[in-house]
């Protein structure tokens, strides 16, 4: 029983903390201001509340384990709501999105497949 | 660096740095009141003088040459300084050996606060504290005198059209930030009366009390929030603040103590203690918030005024 959550708290933290690398990855790879939000947004959401679920499991104190759920719960509410207040901010000032015209078709259906 | 938004956000960066360094040095207290106040409010107030005098830097007229010497000069010298300074953790620092001793030994029996740092900060240095509060209040009477702001009342019609027009185009935020601000408040009320148990105390939770009703005067108009929020309330209680913590030390000194020498104030010293230090964090949290706030609305309600002003001679 012990092992099996050891196991799983262990996978949950590992995928958490690639989701968080990727993001970082994404923040400096990404061509512009919106592709990069979303990187951060998605990545930092998931991965944090991976993170704080591989915590969870690993606490046995339920006092902890209701600290981390209320983290857990206003993250998920935060996390997405800054980043749409920061995307309609820039839309609101015109910041146009990057598009390569030449390959707009390939990188369309790929940023919908990311 | 002319942009002076990106100056803000590095100087917000750094606070939050700094709070982290702070949590490392085991500093939890001092990293909780950097990153609220140093990270949070002051970044977020320097964005709002922004929007007074614009975003980008004038183009300077000095010569940033000798600026820069000036700089590397004083540079070096603190660090020639720090050569002389015993090093971090040495027991023979002077901070080990003058009164920290005495502060770590004493305070349980005397003052009676598991947290030390709120003993050392509300009781054994009491006055300091009151001399920051009397500082902040300063700060917002300085605000107060120096943008006065036009009393234009809007009828409440007029907020309420223009309310329902930005109901829409910020739904999603107002919905989500209406959720949170109960919490937000509640969380502040903790840091506020928990501060004797763990980090925390009226500093802290000011910023945070402060910083809800600035997100609720962001999200839906200066107006509505002022509405909501008297003025004249809201300076009385800047005042209020200032006058509880100086009347716990004029009660103590009518008890037959010091200024501020809280054991006078109730039969038991410890108990007297506990209420002076729950009295005076409550006077320092009611001033923050209030002068933050009030620092805020000045600050916005000044642009608004300018661009009323500048529609109606557009008209």
């Amino acid at each position: 029983m012990d092992v099996a959550i050891e196991i799983m708290s262990a996978i949950c933290l590992l995928i958490g903390s690639f989701l968080c690398v990727s993001g970082g990855v994404g923040v400096l790879r990404f061509p512009d201001f919106y592709t990069r939000m979303h990187a951060v947004g998605v990545t930092d959401t998931l991965g944090a509340g991976m993170i704080l679920i591989g915590l969870m499991l690993q606490s046995q104190d339920i006092l902890v384990i209701a600290k981390l759920v209320m983290i857990l719960l206003m993250t998920l509410f935060i996390n997405p709501t800054a980043s749409h207040a920061l995307a309609k901010a820039a839309i609101h000032n015109g910041l146009k999105p990057v598009l390569d015209n030449k390959e707009r078709n390939n990188t369309e259906s790929e940023s919908s497949s990311r | 660096m002319k942009d002076l938004i990106a100056v803000v956000m590095l100087a917000g960066i750094y606070g939050l740095l700094s709070a982290c360094f702070f949590v490392a040095m085991d500093a939890v207290d001092v990293a909780f009141t950097e990153a609220s106040v140093g990270a949070g409010i002051s970044t977020l107030l320097m964005l709002v003088a922004i929007t007074i005098t614009g975003r980008s830097e004038e183009t300077t007229r000095h010569k940033p040459a000798l600026a820069f010497f000036v700089v590397v000069i004083t540079g070096g010298l603190l660090i020639y300084g720090t050569i002389d300074m015993p090093y971090v953790g040495a027991v023979d620092a002077p901070i080990q050996i003058h009164v920290a001793p005495r502060y770590i030994n004493g305070s349980m029996q005397e003052v009676g606060v598991p947290n030390i740092v709120t003993s050392v900060l509300a009781s054994y240095r009491g006055f300091d504290t009151f001399g920051e509060a009397v500082v902040i209040f300063t700060a917002g009477i300085g605000v107060l005198t120096l943008l006065p702001l036009a009393r234009s009342r809007k009828d409440d019609d007029a907020i309420e059209s223009l309310n329902e027009s930005m109901h829409e185009q910020h739904m999603i935020v107002r919905i989500v930030t209406k959720m949170l601000i109960p919490f937000i408040l509640l969380f502040a009320l903790y840091v506020q009366f928990h501060g004797d148990y763990g980090p925390g105390g009226g500093f802290q939770a000011g910023v945070i009390f402060a910083a809800a009703i600035i997100l609720y005067a962001m999200l839906f108009g200066l107006a509505t929030a002022r509405r909501v929020i008297n003025q004249t309330f809201i300076q009385f209680i800047a005042a209020f603040g200032v006058l509880l913590y100086g009347s716990v030390g004029i009660v103590s000194l009518l008890n037959g103590g010091h200024f501020l020498d809280y054991s006078v104030l109730l039969a038991d010293p410890i108990a007297g203690q506990h209420l002076g230090i729950l009295l005076i964090e409550l006077g320092v949290g009611c001033t923050v918030t209030s002068v933050i706030v009030i620092i805020f609305f000045h600050f916005a309600g000044h642009k608004e005024d300018k661009q009323n002003m500048k529609n109606e001679g557009a008209r």
